[in-house]
């Protein structure tokens, strides 16, 4: 947007040390034993932490106008809509998954 | 005419409206890339939920090192590419060419690294298809994670080769002289694409590499 | 006006000559024109296609065509129709031509983007046609794994690449048109000054945009499955066959909006301008456009309840259909009270819009049946689905695309067609479009299944009914491709506005000149405003700056 402020090379700088800080956390934390399930929820929260960065600052959204902050959402928004519809299939399915389910891996030949 | 005139298309009122209609059509373009590469993580979601042995075990098998440098890689990529638009914001043209030089360096050191992984993963029997090989018990749902290991790193890669073409192009553009203070749309838009590339990886690389690493 | 001022006047047709002058047009009209060329030729491919599968249909035996033929036919019918026939036909053809010109603009915001949308659309098309030349397909339109990634051994692999590649066209069209919307207004052209028509093209291409990557990514990876034994759904490796179906239909069922929001922003004119009235409720319908496309996005899973999916997700899948219901039933409400008090004329372009209500109307309270889960496990898969769908795409988006094309036809052209020709085919096309589908609903609901060559004899009275239906259907699809060439030879030549209708496009000469509009209009009034005459209704700005 021409409109927009000319954002420094600090902020970039700033920016750019706090992903690389991320990557070493998110690599590290995953050497770490956190518990059940707790490592898809700190990966994911880290990994949405960075990306939130590049499009803020990176990006410009955050100096940008209402519609454009719409379409960014949006395109997150509609990605929910097919993960969370499809999980809650999956998560209420009688059996644990469909490899124990009934039929041999021999009934289909590769 | 004024130099900026120069660059208004006939069924533009002014070069205001024709930059925010650039600036959001790229924005809904990137809106169609996070659904394109969204279909496949919403699959590895439901595989990874069912599988979670086998996908731990099999993203053992991908170099965290090699990821990671690649990771690095990338986010200097992403400094680079605002450095550029930077330095044509404020009509720097020399800066400007150094910085998208360096971007593409560095887009093509990741790609290299890359196709190492793959060259490895293939010595390693671990390609999809008949000669994959891998511990009997969990081979299936194993061969189902390195599914998504290509399709979704190549799918990505395939994106970061048209980058480095449209920044190549904009090298060529930028020498001409074609960008000012006042005119950079181009850069500005190819930034956008750049950083969504980034950020694809951002998520690849924590959701490939780092399953049960603990274990 | 006569002939030869209209030669003399310079517009968008004559403005070049030649081949190349059409090839590598930007203007967003000519482009119409080639999709409308485009289009025209794939929905009578389609339709030899349904031509051949209901002539087989006519007996109970398999006699026409042997089953493995009859699974290739029915399958490009569908991918035919739908991929390049139904998804494009209004947008790119009627869009393309009136949403610049209905919002004041000289041109869609990207006119490159433009050409190399309907370049993208004929090379999809090339491919598709190349694997029906090689033999075809035999999966179904939807491709199900995995068959379609493994088992099926015909051309799959093209077939896939032609509508993947045919998908970037709709979405740069989607595109092209949200940035006009926005930001190529003109004056005074506030959110709620615009045509119905405009607020119809808007939803569809959110869903444009946000639906069809996903049956890009979808049909890609069953491709790549193909091609290099990726597992991603193969069911030996644990793959999960209902996962492709979540993914296909999350695109699917909100394609079918895309293919029919837009006649739905036909019908609001044409309900308009011969009722001479303002749509009744015209917010109301606006932002039940824009809810059709949000909510249809959250009920793919109804074409899934005897799939394998969670009863759970099932029931909430079934709720969410209900809900969908609501806003497609606002409209026709609407458009209804609309038409009460209101001074009504029957133009060709009126009966297919009376049509379209009715139709419509049948075809979306039997989705409601099929919505409703008790009811999908007895006829999911026979012939009620195919009767639905049918209602809805032909006697529903068939009929806006064709009411819409004699509305429009002479500004497009600057001619008219003959009206009593026109009257006579909406009738035949009418007559013949309930004669073929509605005795399938009733063969579904007997137990007829879907997409088999043969059936019990008990069936063939009501089969021989729909193939006598389709004859006729057929003579009221050739009648306007008859009359209306015939038009661009001999036909009347029209005024800029012979329906004395509201809305900017009838304030411009017809055919309009290549910029659309001499002066940029300046809008101070709101749409459908027939009671008052144009001349109070738009001023004329500074000359249009090129």
């Amino acid at each position: 947007m021409s409109s927009q402020p000319v954002v420094s090379v600090r902020t970039y700088a700033l920016v750019f040390a706090s992903l690389l800080f991320l990557t070493a956390l998110t690599t590290t934390v995953a050497f770490v034993d956190l518990g059940k399930g707790m490592h898809e929820m700190a990966a994911l929260t880290i990994a949405v932490c960075k990306a939130v960065l590049v499009i803020l600052y990176f990006m410009h959204v955050r100096y940008s106008d209402r519609l454009t902050w719409v379409f960014v959402g949006a395109g997150f928004f509609w990605l929910l809509i097919l993960i969370g519809g499809t999980m809650d299939d999956v998560l209420t399915r009688p059996q644990l998954s469909p490899s124990t389910a009934s039929v041999p891996a021999q009934a289909y030949p590769r | 005419m004024s130099k900026v005139e120069a660059f208004r298309q006939h069924h533009f009122e002014d070069v205001e409206q024709q930059h925010e209609a650039s600036w959001l059509g790229m924005w809904v373009f990137l809106a169609t890339e996070v659904m394109f590469f969204g279909g496949m993580f919403a699959c590895y979601f439901v595989y990874r939920h069912w599988y979670l042995q086998a996908f731990a075990s099999a993203s053992n098998h991908l170099d965290v090192l090699l990821g990671g440098i690649n990771t690095a890689v990338l986010i200097c990529s992403s400094f680079t590419m605002a450095l550029a638009v930077h330095s044509a914001e404020t009509a720097r043209r020399k800066p400007l060419i150094a910085f998208l030089l360096l971007t593409i360096v560095l887009g093509l050191l990741f790609l290299g690294i890359k196709f190492y992984e793959y060259h490895t993963k293939f010595e390693e029997h671990l390609v999809p298809g008949s000669s994959f090989r891998f511990e009997a018990s969990l081979a299936r749902p194993a061969e189902i994670f390195f599914s998504f290991y290509f399709a979704m790193t190549g799918m990505h890669a395939v994106h970061m080769i048209i980058g480095i073409g449209l920044l190549t192009a904009l090298i060529f553009k930028a020498r001409r002289g074609r960008f000012s203070a006042a005119y950079h749309t181009p850069v500005e838009l190819t930034g956008l694409y750049w950083h969504f590339v980034d950020i694809v990886w951002i998520f690849l690389f924590p959701l490939l590499y780092l399953v049960g690493r603990h274990l | 006006m006569n002939l030869s001022e209209i030669e003399r006047r310079e517009h968008y047709l004559n403005v070049n000559y030649g081949i190349r002058s059409w090839l590598f047009t930007t203007d967003h009209k000519r482009i119409a024109w080639l999709y409308l060329l485009s289009v025209t030729l794939f929905f009578f491919i389609g339709g030899l296609f349904a031509t051949l599968m209901r002539i087989e249909l006519m007996t109970p035996q398999g006699d026409l065509v042997q089953a493995e033929t009859y699974n290739k036919l029915f399958t490009m019918h569908g991918v035919t129709m739908i991929f390049f026939f139904l998804v494009p036909s209004i947008p790119a053809v009627l869009g393309n031509f009136l949403v610049p010109m209905m919002i004041g603009a000289r041109d869609l915001a990207f006119p490159r983007l433009n050409l190399a949308s309907w370049y993208i659309f004929i090379i999809g098309g090339a491919f598709t046609l190349m694997a029906a030349a090689a033999g075809g397909v035999d999966t179904g339109w939807t491709f199900y794994t995995p068959y379609s990634s493994i088992y099926s051994n015909t051309h799959v692999v093209l077939t896939v690449v032609g509508v993947f590649i045919t998908g970037f066209s709709s979405i740069l069209t989607g595109l092209n048109f949200i940035v006009t919307i926005h930001k190529m207004r003109a004056p005074g052209m506030t959110w709620f000054r615009l045509p119905l028509f405009i607020w119809a093209h808007y939803a569809t291409s959110i869903i444009f945009v946000l639906g069809t990557p996903v049956i890009a990514i979808t049909l890609l990876l069953v491709g790549l499955e193909r091609i290099f034994r990726l597992g991603i759904f193969d069911p030996a490796l644990g793959g999960d066959p209902v996962l492709f179906q979540h993914l296909f239909w999350f695109y699917s069922h909100p394609a079918v909006y895309i293919m029919v929001l837009p006649a739905m922003g036909v019908v609001s004119e044409l309900i308009a301008c011969f009722s001479r009235k303002r749509i009744f409720g015209y917010s109301v319908v606006a932002f039940a456009s824009l809810g059709i496309a949000v909510i249809g996005f959250l009920v793919w899973g109804h074409h899934m309840f005897v799939s394998g999916q969670s009863v759970h997700a099932g029931m909430v899948f079934s709720f969410l259909s209900m809900v969908v219901a609501i806003p497609s039933a606002i409209k026709v409400f609407n458009w209804t009270a609309t038409l009460y008090k209101g001074s009504i004329s029957y133009d060709a372009p009126m009966l297919y819009a009376l049509g379209f209500i009715g139709l419509f109307t049948i075809g979306g309270l039997t989705g409601l049946f099929l919505a409703t889960l008790g009811i999908n496990v007895h006829v999911h898969d026979t012939y009620f689905v195919v009767a639905h769908f049918h209602y809805i795409m032909v006697g529903g988006a068939v009929m806006g695309y064709l009411g819409g094309i004699h509305f429009w036809w002479p500004k497009m052209t600057g001619r008219t067609y003959p009206e009593i020709w026109a009257r006579l085919a909406a009738l035949i096309i009418f007559i013949g479009f309930n004669l073929t589908f509605f005795p399938q609903f009733v063969l579904g609901y007997l137990g007829m299944p879907r997409r088999y060559h043969v059936y019990p004899p008990e069936f063939q009275v009501l089969n021989v009914m729909s193939t006598a239906g389709a004859s006729i259907l057929a003579v009221g699809y050739l009648l306007p491709l008859l009359y209306l060439v015939w038009s661009l030879r001999y036909g009347a030549v029209a005024g800029a506005n012979p329906w004395r209708a509201r809305g900017l496009e009838w304030q411009t000469p017809s055919p309009p000149p290549t910029e659309n509009f001499e002066r940029t209009p300046i809008v101070t009034e709101g749409a459908y405003a027939y009671e008052k005459d144009p001349e109070e209704i738009y001023s004329l700005g500074k000359p249009a700056h090129v």
